[in-house]
Parts: C-alpha cells; structure tokens; sequence
C-alpha cells in the first residue's frame, strides 16, 4: 500500500518531535451544518488527525457522552451518505488534514462493504476504525479495506497481552490506537505511568505510531500522554464542550463551533508542550 | 443471495469460529475479545469433564426440579378438536405441553444460568452481570448467584422494570442489584448494551451470563447446550408416552433460547415439523412489532450477524411486544441460520392472540403461562385443529405467567 495521508501527517509529527492531537466528534452532531463548521475549523484550532464518528443507535463500547451524540446526530436525520459527503466537502478544501472514520460495523455492512469502501475513497477518507471487528472478523472489512488503499487502524487494549498484540497488529496500518482503560469511552481518567509502560510495550511490537484515547479530557493529561504515545485521542470532553452549548432542545447556538475549538487549542497547546523522552 | 446448501446434518454448527453459515461471528471490543476466547476454552474443558457434568446433572435434579413433566393438555386438545369439528372436520392434534413453566424459578432460563454460573466458578470469576427482559433470566441469575454465593447485578430496560415488577422484587429479594438502563427504548437490547458496557469495565473479575442463545461465541453455541436438556427429555418422555417421536414441536422466539433448547436434538428427524413463533406486536404491518425473521434482514449486532430490524441505514429498530420477554429486535444465529436452510418455519402472533391464548390456557388447563409462550401457544390454537388427531404436537411452555398477571389485566381492562 502506497503511503496514506495518515502516514504522511505522523511522519511530519515525526520529524517536528511531537506527538499528535487526534479529535472525534460525531458527524452530524447535533445538526449537518454545525458538525461540518467545526469539521472545518477543527485543523487551524490544532487538530492533526480527524476522526469523525458514523452514528449508530447502538454505540455499545461508548460512554454516555459519545452515546448521546449519536442520538442526536440521528434525531437530526445523519446517515451515512451525509457523513461521507460532508468528508468530500471538507476534503475540497483541506488536502491534507487525514480523516479517520470510526464507528460500529452495521451501518458499514448494511451499506454495502464495496460500495462504502469506494464511496469513502473518492470522499477522501483515509482510514477507518471499526469498533466491533476483532481481528478474528477481518475477513469482514479489514482486509478488503487495505487492499482499496484505506488504512484499518486497530484498538489495543490493557486486556491485548503479549501473545496476542502480533494478531492484533498484524493487518493493522496507519496507527494503532491504545485504549488506555478496560472500559467505555469517557469515563475513567487513564493512569498516565501503566499508559507509558503500555505505549512502550506496544512499540516493542511495531513500527507503527501508536495513539492513545479513552478519558482523556484536558491538556494537562494531553501533555502527560504525548510525551510517550505519537498521539493523543480526544472525544468525549469535546463532546461534552459541544454539548453544555446547545440549548434544552439539543439545538446549537452561536456559541457551539467556538466552545470545540477552544479546547481543541487548548488540548494541542497541551500536546504541544509536552517533553518528548529519548525515543 | 443463493440458497445455502443442505447439511448432512443441521447439528454440526457452529465451527471453529463460531458461524453457522454465514450467521454468528465474534463483533466484539477488542477488550473483550480474550475474555470470550478464555471462556470458549473454559467451556470447551469443563463440556469434557465428566465432574462437572455429574455436579450439573445433581442441581438440575435436586435443585431445579428436572425433569419438567411433559403433560398431556387434555382439555385444550379436546377444545381444539371441537373447533376442529365444527368447521366439518375430524382432526385436532393431540397436545403436550412440556412443563418448563415448574422449574425452579419459573422458566426455562434456570437450566442455563446453572451451566454458566458454574462456568464462573470454575474460571473463578467472583461477580455475575446479566441483562434481562421478563426479568426471568434475571430471576434465575439472582437465584444462581445465591445458591454459588456470588455477586450479581442485573441490567433491566426502565420499561421492562415497569411491566415486570413481581421480577423486580424477587431478584432484590435475593440479593442481586438490579439496575435501570435508560438509553434507548428502556428494553432488551439496551440492557445488553449496557450489560456489554459493564463488562468491558470489569473484565478482570466479571463473567456476563447471558440469556438466550445470542451475543459472540460461544454463547450461542453454549446456551443451546445448557437448555437441550428440555429437548432431550422431551424425546425420551414422548416414547415412554406414546412409543414415538413427536410429529411437530412449537416454541416462542425471543432470543430463541427455549426454543434451541427444544428443537436441537430433534433437528435430525426430518419428520419432525418445527416452529418457532416471533411476536408481531401490534402486528407485522404496523412496524411495531418483534419479529426480526418476518421483517428484519441480516445485520450485524451484540456480538453476531443475524436477522435484525433495522432502518435503510443499519441503525436498529426498537421492537414491540405486550411480552418483555421477547421485545428484541433480533434472534439467535443459529435460528437464523435453520430458517435460511428451511429447516425451521418462521411463524408470529400479535399482542392480542397471545393475550387471546393466555386466557385460554389459564381456563382450560389451569395453568398461567407467561405471555411468551402464549405467543407460541396462539399458533398452537390455529396449527393443531387442522392436524390429524394422531400428530403429537409438543408446545414448549417457557415459564408462568405470575409476573404477567399486572399487564395482562390492564390490557384486558375490567375483562379479566
Ligand atoms: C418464559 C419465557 N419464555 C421465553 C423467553 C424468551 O427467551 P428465549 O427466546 O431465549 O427463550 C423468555 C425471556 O425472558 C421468558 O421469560
């Protein structure tokens, strides 16, 4: 596989010395056009890798932040055309800010794996994290997924011991993303000393980048985490940022686009600061 | 899609990687992934063991109360035949009813939170999780959980706490936390979603009982193993009975637990007929209902492929049923998969046959079913009259219907 924008982007984090800030939002939350506005403003706030949530009415990994984004981004009528056509609008203007999908496997299925693979190409996607595909299933979307040219970014977790960390990097590409606790997304606030000790048992295992995520909330844990991972996962806390803005309808108000990107500033500042140790 | 082909046999699923046919699969979190590895080992050793067969065998004796009887509904048999009579026919099935509603805890769901309680005990797991609809899974888990002195909680949709409370009681009774999950429709699937949430926080000391034969394998697999005990004795009390197998045998879908635990050991005979029977709610052309094979189609959730209902986009549809027990907007893979092959007929009642069916059967037979298998029972009604008075037809009757008694009054209004 030729190099992806994923790749591109860590090896230029690479050769700046940092580690990377990585945001989730979801699309479509809570409506089209606030989503693509802070889609849109999210790179210059200091997002280096985009991942956009695909909503799924089942969210079953995530926490009561991210659950309640999906609701909302269904309520206002996101699917799945409208998630990938958003990523071509802002791909007309932003060639190299990498996009990662992340989701729950139905909606992919139900679409059609070929017909989303080659949709989510030509819309500029570059990778694709897919919650509830171990390795055992990557006959389902992983392998076809690297062979269209889109990198299948796996989750590691404190439960992938030795043994099994080779199964779960093996058709991994673009990063691997450490979930730093057994548990949902947005909850507890990782130990930032067993995240160091995992990130580097984890690289012992593979060249690729590694990227950790779950309760990371503000810069201060941004900062402690970057000095170790190549990158650090934000999504919950950008939720909730979004979320104290709407109004009581789940409406978004002036004040919504903003309210992201200042944390986003915030975090990346955080990530920024961070003391890289010897690598 | 092509037509799957025949098997030799329909009892040779799941393989090695937990599919029947295309059906099944393991979707789950990473962080779960070697946990449901470690209890399909578990699993495999303690199937091998003969100790543990031995202890399980003594609990289903002494403490579950098996074996269930397999009744002859004498009256309902004769009821049917009048209705047979009446419309200038001779026939009308002779009817059993296969007596799950006597086990310890009041249904089916015991024979399997037995197995896998003691699964626990052996993996060494000191806390129990379970989701549940009726609250009967959840009944038999709190009751496990007290006998092998474990902890337990319980994840029960807020709508399901309602209409089920009785449940409710019994399992704070014995000692289990019963927690009311909020998200979504407040029923089945998001209490397996929130079950699900659950253990990929308490991995290290948590074992999450499930209760019907869906979820990642080995679950299904391993579920229908525990609950073939209904089908095993069936077999063998139908020939002390009557010298022979059964002619058609019939059972509610919820997950399709009751319904595996019945079926399986019969699917062989090719003569034997078998039916499962979805709830149509308020029926199947009103999209309010549960029935994911007449009108769902193959998607992906809680661990497997399998029929689903859903949106054009893949997001899931609430299901509706008057039973908790069977509000799930899916059905176990195996199920899924026999359907596909034609092995098993697909059939469904609404809310009010099966209101219709409970009524009858507490009249003529003196027994309160629960209204799960009231909805097998409202097929039975149609099914058997148009059978000749020598089809032996087996009815598997799930659990009673104490916990149901609140709702069916308030839908019957002052006619009950
Ligand atoms: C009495 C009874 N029958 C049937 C069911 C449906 O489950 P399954 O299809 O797994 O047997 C339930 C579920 O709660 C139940 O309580």
């Amino acid at each position: 596989m030729s190099s992806t924008r994923i790749d591109n982007r860590f090896a230029d984090l690479k050769r700046q010395g940092r580690a990377g800030l990585v945001t989730f939002l979801t699309a479509g939350d809570p409506d089209i056009d606030t989503s693509f506005a802070i889609l849109k403003a999210l790179p210059d706030a200091g997002a280096d890798v985009i991942e956009i949530g695909m909503p799924f009415t089942d969210p079953m990994a995530d926490g009561p932040a991210i659950q309640a984004s999906s609701q909302r981004a269904l309520k206002g009528g996101q699917d799945m055309k409208k998630t990938l056509a958003m990523i071509r609008n802002f791909r007309a203007a932003d060639h190299a800010t990498p996009i990662v999908l992340m989701g729950y496997y139905n909606p992919i299925y139900i679409y059609g794996v070929d017909k989303f693979l080659a949709d989510a190409k030509t819309a500029g996607v570059d990778g694709l994290i897919v919650v509830d595909l171990p390795p055992e299933e990557d006959d389902e979307l992983c392998l076809p997924a690297l062979k269209s040219g889109l990198n299948f970014i796996r989750l590691a977790t404190p439960t992938t011991d030795d043994k099994r960390l080779p199964a779960v990097l093996a058709n991994t590409s673009g990063f691997v993303y450490y979930v730093s606790v057994t548990g949902i997304t947005g909850m507890t606030t990782p130990d930032t000393r067993a995240v160091n000790a995992s990130v580097t048992r984890i690289k012992r295992h593979t060249k690729l980048p590694v990227a950790v995520g779950f309760g990371v909330k503000t810069a201060e844990q941004a900062r402690a985490i970057a000095q170790c991972a190549d990158g650090v996962v934000v999504g919950s806390a950008l939720i909730d940022a979004l979320q104290a803005t709407l109004d009581t309808n789940g409406k978004a108000g002036a004040s919504s686009v903003g309210a992201v990107t200042r944390l986003v500033a915030n975090l990346a500042a955080g990530v920024r600061g961070a003391r890289r140790g010897a690598r | 899609m092509t037509a799957p082909q025949q098997p030799n046999s329909f009892r040779t699923g799941p393989d090695e990687r937990g599919h029947f046919g295309i059906y099944g699969g393991r979707f789950v979190a990473e962080t779960l992934m070697p946990l449901i590895l470690e209890l399909e080992k578990a699993y495999g050793e303690a199937k091998a063991d003969p100790a543990f067969k031995r202890e399980m065998d003594g609990h289903l004796t002494h403490y579950v109360g098996r074996p269930s009887p397999l009744y002859f509904a004498e009256r309902m048999t004769k009821h049917l035949r009048g209705i047979a009579a009446a419309r200038g026919g001779n026939g009308g099935a002779k009817i059993y009813f296969k007596r799950e509603d006597l086990n310890h805890t009041g249904a089916h769901k015991v024979n399997n939170v037995l197995g896998q309680i003691m699964l626990a005990t052996r993996m060494g797991k000191p806390r129990i999780i379970a989701e549940t609809g009726a609250g009967m899974h959840g009944v038999a888990t709190a009751t496990m959980c007290a006998k092998f002195g474990l902890e337990c909680v319980v994840y029960m949709g807020s709508v399901d706490v309602a209409r089920q409370q009785p449940n409710v009681l019994r399992m704070k009774a014995l000692g289990a936390k019963v927690v009311p999950v909020e998200s979504g429709s407040k029923t089945l699937k998001d209490a397996m979603n929130e079950a699900l949430r659950d253990w990929v926080t308490n991995v290290a000391n948590t074992f999450y009982c499930i209760g019907t034969v869906a979820g990642p394998h080995p679950y299904p697999m391993m579920v229908r193993d525990f609950q073939c005990v209904i089908g095993n004795e069936t077999r063998e009390q139908m020939h002390a009975l009557e010298g022979r197998l059964p002619n058609s045998l019939i059972a509610c879908i919820g997950g399709g637990s009751n319904a595996m635990g019945l079926f399986y050991p019969f699917l062989d005979d090719k003569d034997v007929e078998i039916y499962g029977v979805e709830a149509a709610g308020h029926g199947l052309n009103t999209g309010m209902h549960a029935a994911s094979v007449a009108g769902g189609k193959p998607g992906v959730l809680h661990g497997n492929r399998t029929y689903l209902l859903m949106t054009e986009d893949g997001q899931i549809n609430e299901a509706h049923s008057i039973s908790a027990g069977l509000d799930y907007p899916g059905i176990g893979p195996e199920h899924a998969w026999l359907n596909d092959l034609g092995r098993v007929t697909f059939l469904s009642a609404t809310d009010e046959e099966a209101l219709a069916a409970f009524q009858l059967c507490c009249k003529l037979e003196g027994i309160i079913p629960a209204l799960e298998p009231a909805h097998a029972l409202a097929r039975v009604i149609e099914i058997a009259p148009k059978k000749p008075k020598d089809h032996l037809m087996v009815l598997n009757l799930s659990g009673r219907g104490d916990k149901d008694l609140a709702s069916v009054a308030e839908h019957l209004g002052g006619k009950m």
